[in-house]
């Protein structure tokens, strides 16, 4: 399904600013896997999610979907196989063209564009019935400017808009950082939904540990451009918030808690995960 | 023309400058054809090719070679002004007065200049209008807008923004060639400096038509293009009237075109307008929650 094998990426190589980002990094996702991507600031989850989607490059390895290595595919021929949901709710949907417009857009998908109108009686039922699906009751304002959509609807139609189209893989990136909590829940939610329901292979990568745990079926902590560990199915349904941290310091001798640069986020998923502390 | 330059300054926000001389290679390359016995609609079809390879340059010179925007613009139509001039055999000006253009049946037939003429004219202007329309409402134009709107997602759509970027400038071009075409025709010569300062007057009608008539959809975007380019000249007309100058047109141009973007900056237009866009989200937030507004202002 989706092969990464030992994927290198240096950044500012040569410089006094190098940084090793992705340091021989090696992954396998079989159809329907879910993976959750966790590790501090700098740890390589982003790099290791646009080394995928095609906005970067790597050094060495090889990047393949199927069977079609696509390490230097551009990104947007790489679109036939993959779609992606971005952090910035503005970045995934056209704020000036309408609902439907989007939808249209989404909906072509690595396909070819050519002289057929962008929108028929046919489409915008597809439309409306997928946008249904949201509960947002965005399926009534298929005119309505993006533009003018609240973060929380702009991320679940980007989401929506991802996913219609059925890609072989969907991509993540720390989708639901951007919104307030009970946003976030909602497309949280909505994303455990569709990942389940069209069982799309997944990487999702997150800065909450909670979020990350609840969500998919495969996890794997990264640190300093490498995997530190991972966990199957049957290690994560048991794993806990505390757990993950103390199987990071274990590895990570020494580091201790600045290896967290976050350490404010760090409190909040202490204290987020009280009661689940207590009940040890 | 104006049409043209509403399609890379709003649709791409691409600040396009080749339209200066691309103008002028449309009328150079038409009037070189009539005067060479070609068919007059051959010779103003090779018009809109003309610009719309001088688009293409452009397009290259910014999305292969990477040059910046506003300077390959630049760089093409300094180029062109040589090769528009090599165009029309080393002569700044190339009289039609005598040829056959695809006015001359019009003029034959007594209607230039009347009011059917006028009609004629607008119909003209409607046709390229409903194509350009039509254009941005298939696939491939939703996918042209959305370049200009949001590069990114696009691209995570799987649309090359390269492609369209060259495809919009090229059409952008292409249209402003045929514009320099038919007004070579209209008034009877090409001339090479005829294009000079025309995104000006481009810009004048977008901002201008757009300020009065909006931009809420591409229908009425297109049709306020059209309206403001009229809306210019109405202006140019009355200045001139007034006493001012023909020398002085591009000072009254550019003037217009700062004017039309500082005015809607100021309080009372501002606030009119984010009162419009409040309750335009204030409607949307009910038909959402489907709480109807009748209820929202009684309680």
């Amino acid at each position: 399904m989706l092969t990464i094998d030992n994927v290198h990426k240096t950044f500012f190589a040569g410089t006094v600013n190098e940084r090793r980002a992705l340091a021989g990094v090696s992954l396998t996702l079989g159809e329907g896997d879910f993976l959750t991507v966790i590790g501090s600031n700098g740890a390589g989850k982003s790099t290791i999610l646009n080394t995928i989607s095609g906005t970067l490059i790597p050094d060495t390895g090889t990047v393949r979907v199927d069977d079609h290595d696509v390490t230097r595919l551009p990104e947007h021929k790489r679109a036939r196989y993959l779609s992606r949901v971005f952090q910035d709710p503005m970045k995934g949907s056209s704020p000036t063209m309408t609902v439907e417009q989007n939808m249209a857009i989404a909906l072509q998908r690595g396909k070819s564009r050519g002289l057929a109108p962008g929108l028929s009686g046919g489409r915008r039922e597809l439309f409306r019935e997928k946008l249904a699906s949201l509960e947002l009751g965005l399926e009534n304002r298929l005119g309505a400017k993006v533009g003018l959509l609240s973060g929380g609807q702009r991320q679940a139609l980007s989401l929506l808009m991802a996913t219609f189209s059925e890609p072989r893989i969907l991509l993540l990136d720390e989708h639901t950082a951007a919104l307030d909590p009970q946003r976030a829940d909602l497309v949280s939610r909505l994303t455990a939904e569709i990942v389940a329901e069209q069982r799309l292979t997944t990487v999702m990568v997150t800065h909450n540990m909670e979020q990350a745990l609840r969500l998919g079926n495969r996890l794997i902590m990264m640190h300093e451009g490498r995997i530190l560990f991972e966990l199957d199915a049957e290690q994560k349904r048991s794993m806990t918030v505390p757990g993950l941290l103390e199987q990071f310091r274990r590895l990570q001798p020494g580091s201790g808690q600045e290896a967290f640069d976050d350490a404010t986020l760090f409190e909040t998923v202490k204290t987020d995960t009280g009661g689940a502390e207590d009940g040890r | 023309m104006a049409l043209g330059v509403y399609l890379t300054f709003r649709v791409l926000d691409f600040p396009d400058l080749t339209v200066d001389q691309s103008f002028t290679t449309g009328a150079a390359t038409t009037a070189m054809i009539i005067l060479g016995g070609g068919s007059p609609w051959l010779a103003t079809a090779a018009g809109f090719v003309t610009g719309a390879l001088a688009g293409l340059i452009t397009g290259l010179l910014h999305t292969k070679a990477h040059i910046n925007g506003l300077l390959a613009g630049i760089l093409t139509m300094t180029a062109l002004y040589s090769i528009n001039l090599r165009v029309m055999d080393g002569k700044a000006n190339l009289s039609l007065l005598r040829e056959d253009t695809i006015f001359t049946p019009l003029a034959e037939a007594g209607v230039q200049g009347t009011w059917l003429g006028i009609g004629l004219f607008l119909l003209g202007a409607a046709v390229v209008k409903v194509l350009l329309d039509w254009f941005l409402y298939t696939d491939a134009g939703l996918a042209m807008q959305a370049t200009g709107d949001n590069p990114d997602m696009i691209r995570s759509f799987g649309v090359n923004t390269d492609h369209q970027k060259m495809l919009g400038l090229c059409l952008s071009n292409g249209l402003v060639g045929l514009a320099g075409s038919l007004v070579a025709q209209y008034q009877g010569f090409a001339d090479i400096g005829m294009g000079i300062g025309l995104i000006v007057v481009g810009l004048a009608s977008v901002i201008l038509g757009q300020g009065l008539f909006g931009s809420r959809t591409v229908v009425i975007s297109t049709l306020a293009v059209i309206l403001g380019s009229i809306v210019y000249r109405l202006v140019i007309t009355v200045a001139l009237q007034a006493g001012l100058n023909p020398s002085d047109m591009k000072l009254i141009s550019a003037v217009l075109v700062i004017l039309a973007l500082v005015v809607p900056q100021l309080q009372f237009f501002r606030r009119r307008r984010e009162k419009h866009q409040a309750s335009e989200a204030a409607r949307l937030v009910d038909e959402l929650t489907d709480t109807p507004a009748t209820e929202k202002a009684g309680a």
